[in-house]
């Protein structure tokens, strides 16, 4: 594993070198809040930026992607043929990202990339990315990465950690990609690995040291699915929900979608869109039954999924990063953290008097 | 308003108690800065969660649609015309309900707060007229009234115009407002600036339809954007899709809306989808002039044909 030292004097330049063989995304603040936008000509990534509003995740996944197009136009040779659309899977890199982010893709990997079914879309995608990570030195009150199978400076989906060590970035390269990335950008000077190793040990501890929130998770695999599904607190936990889809589309890790075909004319694509179990739609039947015909049907869902099926079913911990974005954003304040903890402490305390 | 919470504790107790409700909606205090969440008592433990402060925002009468139970609730004032909207169109019956009336002074935006803040905000602090911000080496004092939700500083309706109970005197309306000085900014634009205000205006959209599902007004069994046999809006970021939904959802408001701002308070990208239901409200003060929400004996214009409506439209 190499270990370089990049001067920030010689950080806009290696971007910018970097911009020639790769399209460039990174934080950028616009009006209010940061969010991941392509990084235009010589247009630097705002790595001050605490997180961004909503996650990264679009730029593998995006919200909306046209998978295949097609014609109706019966004088055409072709038409009622599905065929694929032009995409771009040039290498692009995701510079400043943060652990969490770069963990989700990992999660996300879970499911879209599998021995069975691969995503095409989803895995050329990834595999056109970079993803350099800025490990992270201030990390919000919301976050609870360190109990959710992340950290601040978590490498697990990062090809590069960089290390804010005052007038100069330690690179830490982890993969082959990260590697590429760090020569296209020119930064080749060689750190001593073991001080390297030391200061961003010390960085990391501060920064853990910093962070306030967990959750508890080490029942949640033993405690039996159908007593958790039946629990008393979901009316409680579900009540003040709206159905909005705030917390799985700012979620990174929230992978659902929906297939739709659109015409116009006698032009027509098939896309693929996000889609959101808190939505009434997303588990709909062509009889016109709904299975979650609730909100607290589908409140339940998206939690039991994210923290007792995905446990479950890949026994790789929860289905969650711990950015704390959906704490952040939820209009009404429905609390990840509460919930986790209620479900993980809810056989220790028994059915009856589970809440809190 | 600060003082507000312990005699709403004390009649959500005596409500229960005496098995006048069943349950009392309310809020208790948020797991983060500057929100709260709605709540629901029913015992005298949940009672005592049940507090009061300039972050109860969310539109309470969005929590009674269809209900069956007989419930408290607590209601600023533009809940309270919610509340008389959901009476006049059947979403809850009059008489299900002890209306708890909470004379408002406004609630804080805590988008304008989080945007003076040098850092994250960490902790809130809140006085009479002010609200101190704090964060990781800095704090911030704030005169509440220059930190108002938008709607809030509009608002002519603090105190509720409906209510069983009240946990104080009423407070003083605001007098003089101008309410439609910003309908009157984007009416003075070109048609081409106009467009481009609306395209910049819900360029972030991700169509999470927090601003529907806020609003106690979106209770449609299903919402147009939902239906699917047939399927009437594309779902996608296309923006004549975002537009569609965002412009019929405004019009579905007409003549109902009470500009409570909870559909703008939702927005997890910060639109400001008020700009389209203040035209509409205007229109009917002005045509109409009709207020929302102040009688439940009124119907709404909307939903009456009377002989001296303006007809200048038929020629």
């Amino acid at each position: 594993m190499k270990m370089i030292t990049i001067n920030k004097s010689e950080w806009a330049d290696g971007l910018q070198k970097a911009a020639q063989a790769y399209r460039l995304f990174g934080p950028v603040k616009e009006k209010e809040f940061h969010s991941f936008k392509r990084l235009q000509d010589g247009v630097l990534p705002d790595l001050a930026c605490l997180n961004t509003r909503l996650s990264p995740k679009h730029l593998i996944y995006p919200q909306s992607e046209v998978m295949f197009d097609y014609t109706l136009d019966e004088s055409r040779a072709d038409h009622h043929i599905l065929k694929e659309a032009a995409r771009d899977d040039s290498p692009q890199a995701v510079v400043g990202i943060r652990p969490c982010d770069a963990k989700a893709f990992v999660l996300v990997r879970m499911n879209f990339d599998t021995p069975e079914y691969q995503d095409p879309y989803w895995i050329r995608a990834y595999e056109a990315t970079t993803l350099v990570g800025l490990g992270c030195a201030a990390p919000c009150s919301s976050c609870f990465c360190t109990t959710a199978g992340c950290g601040p400076y978590h490498e697990e989906g990062l090809d590069v950690l960089l290390a804010d060590a005052g007038n100069h970035y330690l690179a830490k390269v982890l993969t082959e990609k990260g590697a590429k990335f760090v020569a296209a950008a020119g930064w080749k000077t060689a750190a001593e690995p073991q001080a390297a190793d030391r200061t961003i040990a010390a960085l990391k501890q501060a920064s853990e040291s910093k962070i306030t929130s967990f959750v508890q998770t080490d029942n949640l695999r033993s405690t039996e699915t159908t007593d958790l599904h039946n629990a008393a607190f979901w009316e409680e936990v579900s009540f003040s929900c709206i159905n909005c889809g705030t917390c799985t589309f700012s979620c990174p890790t929230c992978w659902c979608f929906d297939i739709q075909d659109e015409n116009r004319g006698k032009a027509g694509v098939r896309m693929k869109n996000w889609d959101s179990c808190m939505y009434p739609l997303f588990t709909l039947h062509g009889t016109g039954h709904n299975p979650r015909g609730t909100k607290l049907h589908r409140v339940r869902q998206r939690f039991m999924h994210k923290l007792k099926y995905f446990v479950d079913k890949y026994d790789r911990g929860i289905h969650c990063v711990g950015c704390g974005r959906c704490v952040r954003l939820c209009p009404v304040n429905i609390d990840i953290r509460r919930v986790c903890n209620m479900m993980n402490n809810f056989a220790a305390s028994g059915a009856a008097c589970a809440i809190e | 308003m600060l003082s507000y919470t312990e005699k709403i504790r004390e009649i959500a107790g005596r409500l229960l108690q005496s098995g006048a409700v069943e349950m009392v909606i309310g809020f208790r205090a948020g797991t983060v800065p500057m929100m709260n969440e709605p709540h629901f008592a029913k015992t005298p433990a949940d009672v005592q969660k049940l507090v009061w402060d300039s972050h109860c925002g969310i539109n309470l009468a969005n929590y009674l649609t269809d209900r069956k139970e007989k419930i408290g609730v607590l209601a600023k004032g533009c809940d309270s015309r919610n509340i008389v909207t959901h009476i006049i169109e059947n979403k809850i019956k009059r008489e299900q309900l002890v209306i708890i009336g909470v004379p408002c002074k406004g609630m804080v935006d805590k988008r304008k707060i989080a945007m003076k803040a040098e850092t994250e905000i960490t902790e809130v602090i809140e006085a009479e007229t002010t609200i101190t911000a704090k964060g990781h080496g800095f704090s911030k004092t704030f005169e509440k009234k220059d930190v108002l939700q938008h709607n809030c500083s509009l608002c002519i309706h603090r105190n509720p115009v409906i209510h069983d109970e009240m946990v104080a005197p009423p407070v003083v309306e605001q007098q003089g407002v101008d309410r439609y000085a910003d309908v009157r900014s984007i009416a003075a634009m070109t048609p081409e600036q106009r467009w481009k205000y609306f395209e910049d205006l819900l360029a972030p959209c991700i169509r999470c339809y927090a601003c529907r599902n806020a609003c106690p007004l979106c209770y449609c069994p299903t919402c147009f954007v939902d239906e699917s046999r047939p399927q009437w809006v594309g779902k996608s970021l296309d923006p004549s899709d975002v537009r569609t939904f965002h412009f019929l959802r405004a019009y579905h408001c007409a003549g109902r809306c009470t500009d409570c701002g909870a559909c703008e308070r939702a927005c997890p990208v910060g639109i400001n989808m008020r700009t389209f239901t203040k035209k509409l409200e205007q229109d009917c003060l002005d045509l109409f002039g009709w207020e929302v929400g102040l009688d439940p004996e009124v119907r709404p214009p909307l939903d009456v044909y009377r002989p001296q409506d303006p007809n200048d439209f038929i020629k």
